[in-house]
Parts: structure tokens; sequence; C-alpha cells
């Protein structure tokens, strides 16, 4: 496919990797950044962007289950996503290189947003037995993962990451244990207690941190923790941190803005999993976001209304977030009065590196997956302004502020709000 | 937020919790009820206040006791009813909660009493009549998970007020399985709301939920302890797939640390009163000699009831 040249005018450029923030043109050619500012040699755009107003940034990094791939993607690069980890819990699960190979094709197929498969740790996620690693990785696999599911037994866990800090690979983990989350469908909390739901114990999750800390330790491996929930949970990851293991964490837009309290009358769209927790737990995420302790992702999870219309109990929990990814770090930022750039930072740079791909960066000579948006542009959410399969937000209604006007990867216009 | 329970001008359009519910409603309540006590020991036990509407007792969890009381009751307004075993029917063939609702109500449903395993499914029913535009249409919790059993609550204050008059000078204790307990959910809310001087919970850790001071108890784990100067004991219902687990080593121990046995009711005012939502465990909560005792009240709860309930029933279809 041929990429244009395109230069794209007036707008604040924002690279958080390198801390530049100024206004400039960014030039692109062959599908890379050309040059920032100044106009590289010899170059003629065939296309121009106007961004006058405009926040240029590198494009979004998240993470996100792929039910629909077009659906997903195309609801991906028009929240300014321009790379996305899919965890391996897919059906079939990702345990075998063909099955990976599959979906990366599909998605280059589509010329969408990138996507970056994350494998099974162990086969069929079942915590047994180890998965082909290395051929995983050779199939486009960046790290390996249980999703949500557990490993019982702690041996598999050790050998598992003994095994991925061999070749260097990173894992995932989404750090709650099993048997203390059992049942449990809220925070256990005041809330819960109240509307007779049964709890979640914070307990559930600094157990699990607690086991895969050590782990890591023990390893040497690179450990990321999906999905914290806690207050305690977050200061067991900072303090690992200033002791200098090598691990890295991520919070969900959902659970930076709401509490258990937003359950109110048994709303399944508060239902999550992890569950929103205290107002406490909520402001140490936010607190840790701001202090790049921790990454923010959206948590994307598209449940269809079947799937909300039921006994709180019974809901499936999560919501969609790929298009409120980016105006919910922005309203994070502004209440926490974080700089535009740190919070970019948390959504580009800093999920990049976690995920070790070349992206996050809008520097010369790097890949050109930019996202422009107009950072002042209010906007309401609604069913229609939605592109996800399924509308399913705790935030329907809410008043926006930031939207994506344009999108590239690639070099390529992939989203185009105009 | 619009509190499901309550149409636009405050009045009681369903009833779903005793949480959230001021003062008043519960008051108005409860005088309603009296009204009704003397319509049960009529020759002809029946008004008309309900006559040519439907009720429909929907039960998604076993119940004879609870259904036959509403049975009684919306018989004894001259409404119909009719009783659904809902777990035997339609959801075993894969229909939705709130599938079968629309089919209710196109068969001109006027209220629903509804039982449910999870916890706010009545909620979730009240919001979908809401939603399409039937708020006509009225619920009635009648327990739902482990969140409320609003109609039990009621006729539990009924009881006390019965019997001691003035909720403001007594010490209340809630005994037992506290975590699993819709009865003492409610009962908690609505002695609060009623301005008990003192509610009281009484329980090992594993059966008491987190953070329950906070809905305006003292926690006691010593019945002793707990029962001293008290003017009203509810004794809960312990489950017997809680007996021997990880909540409690055996239904021995329990009795010994937690039954109400006529030695330690005696550390309770002298006067107190014994209440139980029923069916009761001899020997496992309670003790048969306090259970038939001069102090127990419980046949008194059942016939109460009775009265309650047609009075929320009355309230809602007036509203």
């Amino acid at each position: 496919m041929h990429e244009q040249n395109i230069q794209i005018k007036n707008g604040r450029v924002i690279d958080p990797k390198s801390g530049f923030d100024a206004l400039a043109d960014v030039f692109i050619s062959a599908g890379r950044v050309a040059g920032i500012g100044e106009a590289p040699a010899g170059f003629t755009a065939e296309q121009t962007i106007d961004a006058s107003g405009l926040v240029v940034c590198p494009g979004l990094i998240d993470s996100s289950r792929l039910p629909g791939l077009e659906t997903e993607l195309s609801a991906a690069v028009a929240g300014g996503v321009t790379a996305l980890s899919c965890p391996p819990d897919t059906k079939p699960p990702l345990d075998e290189p063909g099955l990976v190979e599959r979906l990366v094709r599909r998605a280059e197929s589509l010329g969408l947003a990138r996507v970056y498969p994350v494998g099974a740790l162990t086969m069929q996620l079942a915590g047994e037995k180890l998965s082909e690693m290395n051929h995983l990785s050779r199939a486009g696999c960046i790290a390996f993962s249980q999703a949500k599911q557990p490993v019982f037994d702690t041996q598999v866990l050790l050998r598992a990451m003994q095994y991925a800090a061999t070749f260097d690979y990173p894992i995932r983990l989404n750090p709650q244990d099993h048997y203390l989350a059992r049942d449990g469908v809220a925070h256990d909390g005041e809330v819960a207690s109240r509307l007779g739901l049964s709890g979640i114990p914070v307990c559930a999750e600094t157990v699990a941190i607690s086991t895969a800390l050590q782990l890591a330790q023990e390893t040497g491996v690179r450990l990321h923790l999906s999905r914290l929930s806690s207050a305690a949970g977050i200061e067991l990851v900072r303090e690992a941190q200033q002791r200098g293991i090598k691990v890295t964490c991520d919070v969900s837009i959902n659970h930076l803005h709401l509490t258990d309290n937003d359950i109110g009358y048994f709303d399944t769209h508060a239902c999550f999993d992890p569950p929103l927790r205290s107002g406490r737990d909520r402001d140490a995420l936010r607190k840790a976001a701001a202090e790049g302790v921790a990454a923010i992702c959206s948590d994307h999870t598209p449940v269809d209304e079947d799937g909300k219309q039921l006994p709180f109990g019974e809901a499936k929990p999560g919501a969609i977030g790929l298009e409120l990814l980016l105006p919910l770090t922005l309203k994070w930022a502004e209440e926490e009065d974080v700089p535009l750039a740190t919070a970019l930072a948390r959504i580009s740079c800093d999920p990049a590196v976690i995920l070790g791909i070349e992206a996050g960066e809008l520097a010369v000579g790097r890949p050109a997956d930019v996202c422009v948006f107009d950072p002042a542009e209010p906007w309401r959410v609604v069913p229609t302004a939605l592109r996800s399969q399924c509308k399913n937000t705790p935030f329907m209604g809410y008043e926006m502020t930031g939207r994506v006007r344009t999108t590239l990867v690639g070099g390529r216009v992939v989203f185009d709000a105009a | 937020m619009r509190n499901p329970q309550l149409n636009a001008n405050g009045e009681l359009n369903h009833l779903l919790s005793i949480d959230g519910l001021p003062r008043e409603v519960l008051t108005h309540i409860l005088d309603t009820a009296s009204s009704f006590l003397e319509v049960s020991d009529r020759d002809v036990k029946k008004v008309p206040l309900l006559r040519g509407k439907s009720v429909f007792n929907v039960f998604f969890e076993n119940s004879t006791r609870t259904r036959t009381t509403f049975e009684i009751a919306a018989k004894r307004l001259s409404a119909d009813v009719i009783n659904l075993d809902v777990q035997r029917s339609s959801t075993s063939k894969g229909e939705t909660l709130l599938d079968t609702v629309d089919n209710l109500v196109s068969m001109h449903a006027d209220m629903f009493v509804v039982r449910h395993a999870s916890s706010g499914a009545p909620y979730l029913i009240a919001e979908h009549l809401h939603r399409t535009g039937r708020d006509d249409v009225h619920v009635v919790n009648a327990g739902d998970g482990r969140h409320a059993h609003p109609t039990q609550g009621l006729l539990d204050m009924y009881t006390i007020r019965h019997f001691k008059k003035d909720f403001s000078n007594l010490t209340v204790a809630v005994v037992g399985d506290i975590l699993h307990s819709r009865v003492a959910r409610s009962d908690i809310q609505a002695l609060g709301t009623l301005g008990a001087a003192e509610i009281r919970a009484i329980g090992p850790q594993t059966l008491l939920p987190t953070a329950i001071e906070r809905m305006g108890v003292r926690v006691f784990h010593d019945m002793r302890e707990g029962l001293k100067g008290c003017d009203v004991v509810i004794m809960l219902r312990l489950q017997n797939e809680r007996m021997n687990g990880a909540l409690l080593p055996s239904a021995g121990e329990y009795f010994k640390c937690y039954g109400l046995t006529p030695e330690v009711l005696a550390l309770a005012k002298p006067d107190a009163i014994v209440m139980h939502p029923g069916p009761m465990n001899r020997g496992v909560e309670i003790h048969s000699e306090v259970a038939d005792g001069p102090q127990a009240v419980i046949l008194s709860q059942v016939t109460f009831g009775i009265a309650v309930r047609m009075a929320v029933m009355s309230i809602l279809a007036g509203n």
C-alpha cells in the first residue's frame, strides 16, 4: 500500500517520551515521521491535515480483548488508539503459534490499529503445563499471561516465570487470588454489606500481588500487574519498584473515576472484575498514576445487553473503554492537576515500554502512529457516538471533554472524524 | 439518583427494601396494619380493597411459608392471586427474568410479589417496569438473596411496637448468621429508621458482614455480653449448609456459643421478648424451652405478618 507524504500543520505537538511540546508541523513520509518543525529536504505534501488548535501526539497504546476484531479495532482508532495488546483468553486461547499468526494476519489485513498478541502462559490457560513460549514469541507474541485464569499451583507459576526469564519475555498477570475472590461480585465493604452482595476482599489482590512479586524477585522475570484496584495493592508495587524489582502495573479508567458507591441500586454497569473499591482506594490509584507508578488502560470489555440486564451478581463484569480512554484520562489529569504531557505518557510511551514495542513515541524516524485530538471539544457519551459493538459503559450520558479528530497508523489515516 | 421505590410524589410505588424509606412511610405501613388486624378475626375475613386486581406471586426461589402469607393477605384484600413457581417452569427453559416479567405484565398483572436468590433482582424488575412505562405495576420484594426482606422487617417492627410501644429506649440484639440474612439487614435498617436506642449484632466474625458497624450497630462476639440489658432478642435461622464447613466447625459448637438457652436469656431484661423469622432450628440457634417459653412472640410475628402484608399491598395499590 502506498503511504502518502502527509503534513500535519499548526498543531501543538507533544511527545511525552522526549518532553517535546511546541507548536510545530509534523512531516510524514514512507509511513514514518520524517520531520518535526522542519520539513525534510525535498518534502512535498500530498495531503495536509490542519491541526490548528489541536494536539498532535503519539497514537495511544492500550490492551483489549477483541471479540469482534473489525468493530473493536474501528473503536480503537476512533479513540486514538493505534496499538493494542490482546490477552490470550480468546476462544480458543492463544497457546498455539498458528492461532497467533492468524490473529496477527487478520488484524494486519484490516489495516486499523496494530495488534500485539499476548500468548498463553500455560496450555489452555489451565495453569498446569507451560506453553511453547519461544514458538509463540516467533509467531508474534510479545508477552505471556494467564488473562483472568488462575494458576493454582505456585510451583507452575515459578517455573513459568523462570522459563520466561530465560528468554527475557515479560509476564502479565491479573492479580486476584481465586479462592479469596470466589463467589464475590463487589468490593468487600460497606456497600456490598448493605446490598447483600458477596464481597471480594482487598486481600484477594494483595495476596496475589505478594506471591507474584516474591516469584518475580526469585526469577528476575519482567512482571506486569494488570488492573490494580486497591490502595494496598498499589503500595506493594510501589515498594517493590523502590527495591528495584522489575515490576510495572496499570489501572483502568473505570477505577480512576468510580467507586463501589456507583453501584447505587444494583447498577450492573458498575460491575467490574476486579471490583470498584472505596474512595480511598480510588484516590490511591489516581495518585499512583500521577506519580508514574501505574500506567492507565481502558480495560475495554464489550458486554451485550443480555449480559447486563441481570441481577447484579449474575451480570457479566466490565465496560467498553477504547473510545473513552483519552477523555477519561484528560478528566483525571485535569482533576489531579497532572500536566497534559504526563497524562499522555500514561497512555502512550509508558504502556509501550511495558509491552516492549516500538511505539508510543512521536519522533523522527519512528513509525507515524499519530493521534490528533481536540483537547477542548465537548461531547456526550451516547450509544450512537460509540463504534464498539457493545455500548456497556457506566459513563453513558456523561459529558466528556476532548475528542479524537484524526488517527494515523504507519503514516495512513485510519480514522478521520470530519 | 432516583429512589426506585418512590413515585414522583414521594409515595411508595414498590416495596423493595427498608433502606431509603423515610420514617413516616414505615409508620404509615405499621398504622395501616393495625387497622387490618381485626379483619382476620371476622367471620368473613375479607375487605374489598384489591377487588379486581391481580397479584402474581413470582417465586424464583422455593418458599411455602412466605408465599402462603402473601397469598392469604392478598385474598383477604379480595385480589385474584396467581402463584407461579417460576423455578420449575420458564427459567428452566432459558427464559430471562425480564422476559418472564414482560409476559406476566401482558397478562395484566397489577402487582408482583417476587422472591429471588439474587440480591437486587426486584430492583431490576422495578427499573424495567419504569423503563417500559409500566409504573402502574407494583413490585413487592418477598426476599432477594442476602439483601432485603422488607415485609419481614416491617412485621418484626410491628411485633416490637405491639409489645414495647416505643422504640426510642429499646436495646435490640440481632443474633446469628447476619452475613447471609436478608431479614437481619431489613431489621437493622428499620430499627435505625424508627430510632431504636441501640442495635446490637451478635455472632462470630465469619457470620458478620464487613463494616457492619457502618449500618449503625454495635458488634458483639460474646453472646453473654451482647444480651445484657436487651429488650428484644431477634434470633436468625442458621442454614444447614453453613453449619459444617469453613464458616463454622459444627452446629454443636455454634449452639454452645450462640444458641439462645434459658440461662443466657436470663441476662437480658426480665421482660425481654424473643423473636425468630422461622423456620426455627431447635437446638441449633434456639433452645426449645425458650422457643416455647413465655418470652417468645414467634407466633404473634406470623399473625402480624399477614396484617402487615395486607397493609403494604393496599398502600401500593392506592398510590
